[in-house]
Formats: C-alpha cells, structure tokens, sequence
C-alpha cells in the first residue's frame, strides 16, 4: 500500500535545484530511465536515485514498468493543484482589493453616499 | 499487445473508493461536472456504454452536441482498468493516427485512491500532443476535487460557463 503524498513534500521536492533540474530533464524529454538521467545529472547514479525518490515521494515524478525498465515521468498534477490552492488564491485577494478600490472610488465620485 | 512508452502519465491521489472513481470517468451525469478546462470553454462528457470494442465520444456537454474526440473501447475491467484509443472525428477510420489513454486505478493507504492516467503513441500527431499536455492537469485536478468535495473548483467551474 502506498502513502499519499502531503503538499509540504511538494514545496521540500522544489525547494532543492537538482530536483528541479531533474524536473526539467523530464519536461524537455519525459520517460526516462535512471541510467538516461544519470548521464545529464554530474553526480552519482545513488545520488540521483535518492533525488529521485523524493520527487516520487511528492508524487512529482511518476514511475511506471517498461518490461524491465523503469520509466520516470513528470507528473505535473501537484504543480497544477499549487498553483490552485496558493497562487490563484491570492489572484483572487489582489482581485478583492482592486474591487474594494473600485468601489470606494466610484462611491467618492457620487459623492460617497454609501460608505 | 505490444506495450509502447507513454508520452506522458498523469498520478493523482484521490480520497474516494475505485468504485465512485470509475462511475466518474463513465457517467455523462456526473462528468458533465468535473471535465472542465477553462480552454475548451465548457465541459466535455464522455459518452459510450463502455464495453470492449464499442465507441466513445468526447461530446460537448454544451448542448451543441459537438463531437471533438471519438475512440474505442480497448479494456474495461471495473472498477481498476479503462483503455481507449483516441482520435479526431476525421481519423476515426486511420488506426495509424489514433492515441491510446489509460485510466489504472488502484487502493492505497489512508482511504486513498491512486489515479495513473497515461496517454500513448500521440507522437504522430504534435497538435493533439500539445494540447493534451495541458489539459489533462487540469481535467485531473477537477476529478479529485469533484469526488472529494462534491463539485469541481470554483473558479475553472465558473470559467468554463463564460
């Protein structure tokens, strides 16, 4: 039975450029193996695997079988519900704040009758 | 069959049970609420009665009826495995030209449900690649959200009304 990544394990995967390198080796050519990886990667093939379990562990990265190879994937279902959960939300608040100015001016302007 | 590497695979974790989990992915009711990408302008219902060999169709769920996907049923072993090729309308009859999508679904820990979707062969056709890319992200994030709260974010939902 697997665990299911929690969003902190999110931001901890990002916070490290390898792991963000390895996220772009995957963009620019997604499926690799950990051999492919390794050849890009100027560190040691244990080195990459534990980058690489970690990326896996926030469910950053998708594994799956190929015969006998294990293909790595970016998975960027958790970067889409980040950019949800955080960054849309504060679109919203700088939206409320352009709305909440809008109001207050154009109340000044009929000579600010409602406050 | 021969097993060709994926162009991508989509994984998402799910508080549901595979059951509720694939009545999602099959009922034009319940779809009608979650297949939403805010580009496309309005949902999108898969609708077949989902037996091997049958069709599929991507249908606007608009009610213009517009068909932008069809395909056939490959595999469907509830509730933990859905295949089906992919193809525009004008490809129906040119195999060479379909992609293949894959829905595994599979129990985990802490009454989650692991959601691997992964679309093959699309290599042939670069538009249909690009276009993808994006847009399943969102459409999976929509799903998890729609079974876990009961509608699908607010502001996609919303968006794809206008």
């Amino acid at each position: 039975m697997q665990k299911a990544p929690h969003i902190d394990k999110v931001f901890k995967a990002l916070a490290d450029p390898t792991r963000r390198r390895l996220l772009d080796q995957l963009h620019s050519d997604n499926g690799q193996t950990l051999t492919a990886l390794c050849e890009q990667m100027d560190m040691t093939r244990q080195a990459v695997t534990q980058h690489l379990q970690l990326l896996e562990a926030a469910n950053l990265v998708a594994v799956i079988w190929q015969g006998r190879e294990k293909l790595h994937y970016l998975n960027p279902v958790p970067l889409f519900e980040i950019q949800e959960l955080w960054i849309r939300k504060f679109e919203r608040n700088r939206l409320g704040v352009l709305y909440d100015l809008k109001t207050q001016l154009e109340g000044n302007q009929n000579g600010n009758e409602k406050t | 069959m021969e097993t060709k590497k994926p162009d991508y695979v989509y994984v998402t974790y799910i508080a549901t049970t595979p059951e509720k989990l694939w009545q999602a992915v099959m009922e034009v009711d319940m779809m009608a609420q979650w297949w939403v990408d805010p580009r496309a302008g309005c949902a999108r219902v898969n609708v077949s009665d989902w037996k091997p060999g049958s069709l599929w169709e991507h249908r606007r769920a608009d009610g213009s009826g517009v068909v932008d996907i069809v395909g056939k049923v490959m595999e469907a072993n509830a509730p933990k495995r859905l295949v089906y090729s992919w193809s525009r309308p004008g490809d129906a009859a040119d195999e060479s030209r379909h992609s293949r999508v894959s829905f595994d679904i599979e129990p985990c820990s802490d009454g989650l449900v692991k959601l691997t979707v992964a679309h093959d062969d699309l290599a042939k056709d670069p538009a249909m690649l690009a276009g993808v890319s994006g847009g399943w992200p969102v459409v999976l994030s929509n799903l998890k959200t729609f079974l876990e709260t009961g509608h699908a974010l607010p502001q996609t939902a919303a968006a794809g009304h206008s």
